[in-house]
């Protein structure tokens, strides 16, 4: 026992400079969440307490929008909220059926081929198209030779929802486990309804709540909709013709104007659009919570 | 190997044998309208490519190499796009500075620091910075911040005067709207992404290499730098990248904040211009060969953001599968 001295090992925490730089390590990561810190809480304070004085409820709904000389509290945004639903709803009725459908061939259909491996890549390259660009590019595929609209705004959006709901979608079908479709198959269903009465509804809370991230993330876009609607400052129900107005692009018109009045509008406008994009994603957050029955 | 750990019984039947002929109408149509829909990605890459590159072929044909003069006057319609690109090239290169240590940072602390229950209300503050359009981000920084800037460039500026690299740089202030808070701006824009891409690469280290590394007596810091910096790096590249292509296509907020002016300067407080700010605010008076050059700016930025998208993506790509054969 005695005749193998063993030296002294110490088995503590790790002492003297090692130790320091460790723990400045960690004080440096967590500085690093507060300095994120204070943008967001700094831009969430401001449009909060600008545009809070600014709305009301002849804001959300009155109109036409104003000049921008005239000063705050008279006339409203509501062309523009009901331009941003009616143009951002339009968005999703076209982008979230297809981006679905394209996940279930990249998924169900295409699993390794070459095809849904190149789609699957490509998706992800077409969510790193800037939104400036999806905007040219409706404009010369569409505005050209249709006029301004708000379809041409729903289909600018369309194309940036698109890889969005087809990547976040393939995520929810990919997490379905492979049982739950061989046991449909025994009972001799076709793959098509395997897919649209067993796979689908199992991953349908995960695919609502990406599509409506993506709907929130969309609601907030204006480069898509400069060059596709036209920012007009009277209602315009009709999305299908004429020019329409948004939120966004009240806000990017009423931003560097020097009178006071514009910018309590575009103020009041942020909130609002702020508020939209929050309410949106909370009911995701429920879907998620309430509808996912299977996750990693 | 992947056709056994695929198996799938309705493909074969559909794909050989004499079931396919039984294989009803409806779930043939169902598959080619997925496909149609899988392949419309394709599609409308290919159609942005075509048509905004034949509505700019003027100004490419007319002005040739000359696109990349500085020279950009609409009056005289001569469109040199170089300060547009060297504007784009400054704001990306200072919102990468000052977003990827923070993020970095931000992802380490929510993979290897703090406990799970507390990472994810850390994720969803981060992802607020995400869920704040751009044009608040924009409307914010031309009202609130620039402004408030203003003070700190002039100091900074006092500051450095006569001190021979820093004045270059940090000289001169104009007014709050400048590359810096363009920069500045697209970093607050890009740190959530960068943050959770950063995540999802270092999630993927295997908890056996760092278990190793603290069998062995390392801190938490060496055993980042011994297992987790080398398993990750690659995928931090790309998700860098990936950042880099957002910061350089950030149209509304860039051009609210950058002060519009199309100079080349390597001062950094100086108003600016870039490629997707210049569109956004000429656009609209823009027609002829005028419109043709902004579209050919679209097409040029279209082109950047898409080779800098596909190395992130292959190199992300590469760096996971990689790890995953390990």
């Amino acid at each position: 026992m005695a005749a193998t001295e063993q030296p002294a090992v110490d088995l503590r925490e790790p002492a003297g400079w090692r130790r320091t730089k460790n723990q400045i390590a960690t004080v440096a990561m967590v500085l690093a969440f507060g300095i994120v810190l204070i943008p967001l809480g700094f831009v969430l304070f401001t449009v909060i307490a600008k545009g809070a004085s600014a709305i009301n409820w002849s804001f959300l709904t009155g109109g036409p929008i104003p000049p921008n000389v005239v000063p705050a509290g008279i006339g409203g945004m509501g062309p523009a909220v009901v331009g941003t639903l009616l143009i951002t709803g339009l968005a999703a009725v076209i982008a979230v059926p297809l981006g679905v459908l394209g996940a279930i061939y990249v998924n169900e259909y295409g699993g390794r081929g070459p095809l849904a491996r190149v789609v699957r890549f490509m998706a992800d390259v077409m969510t790193g198209v800037p939104s400036i660009v999806m905007g040219l590019f409706i404009f010369s595929i569409w505005v050209l030779h249709f006029g301004y609209s708000g379809l041409a705004g729903a289909f600018a959006l369309a194309c940036l929802m698109l890889p969005v709901v087809i990547r976040s979608s393939e995520e929810m079908l990919k997490l379905v486990p492979d049982p739950l479709r061989e046991a449909s198959y025994a009972l001799g269903a076709t793959k098509s309804r395997v897919t649209l009465t067993v796979v689908l509804p199992a991953a349908i809370g995960g695919i609502v709540s990406g599509a409506l991230l993506a709907i929130a993330r969309a609601a907030g876009e204006t480069a898509p909709l400069l060059f596709t609607i036209l920012t007009v400052t009277a209602t315009n129900a009709n999305v299908f013709n004429g020019a329409n107005t948004a939120l966004s692009t009240q806000i990017f018109t009423n931003a560097t104007q020097p009178y006071l009045g514009a910018q309590s509008r575009a103020w009041g406008a942020a909130l609002t659009l702020i508020a939209i994009a929050f309410i949106l994603m909370i009911v995701a957050r429920i879907v998620t919570a309430r509808f996912t029955r299977y996750s990693n | 190997m992947s056709t056994v750990a695929q198996a799938d019984p309705a493909a074969s039947a559909g794909s050989a044998g004499p079931l396919a002929h039984r294989r009803p109408l409806g779930d043939r149509i169902f598959q080619i309208l997925a496909a149609a829909a899988g392949v419309l990605v394709l599609v409308i890459l290919a159609l942005i490519a075509i048509s905004t590159s034949q509505q700019a072929s003027s100004w490419f044909s007319t002005a040739g190499w000359n696109i990349f003069t500085a020279d950009w006057n609409p009056a005289t319609n001569s469109f040199g796009a170089l300060s547009f690109i060297y504007g784009t090239i400054i704001t990306a290169a200072i919102a990468i500075i000052l977003s990827v240590p923070i993020s970095v940072a931000m992802a380490l602390l929510l993979t290897e620091v703090v406990p799970r229950r507390w990472a994810r209300p850390i994720v969803y503050v981060v992802d607020l910075l995400a869920v704040v359009p751009s044009v608040v981000w924009g409307l914010w920084g031309i009202l609130v911040f620039a402004p408030w800037l203003q003070h700190i460039y002039t100091s900074i500026a006092s500051g450095v005067k006569g001190i021979p690299v820093l004045d270059a740089l940090f000289g001169q202030p104009v007014s709050g709207a400048s590359f810096f808070t363009c920069g500045l701006i697209l970093a607050f824009m890009i740190t959530p992404i960068v943050t959770s891409l950063s995540r999802e690469v270092i999630a993927t280290v295997p908890a056996i290499d760092k278990e190793g590394a603290y069998a062995l007596g390392a801190t938490r810091l060496e055993m980042i730098r011994g297992a987790v910096w080398p398993h990750s790096q690659g995928g931090i590249v790309g998700a860098v990248l990936l950042g880099l292509g957002r910061a350089m296509g950030e149209t509304i907020a860039a051009a609210l904040v950058i002060g519009s002016s199309p100079v080349i300067t390597s001062h950094l407080f100086a108003a600016g211009y870039d490629m997707p700010a210049v569109i956004a605010n000429q656009f609209g008076e823009a027609s002829g060969e005028f419109r043709a050059a902004l579209i050919g700016l679209g097409v040029l930025l279209f082109v950047i953001t898409i080779v800098i998208n596909l190395i992130a993506r292959g190199v992300v790509e590469r760096s996971a599968r990689r790890h995953r054969g390990a």
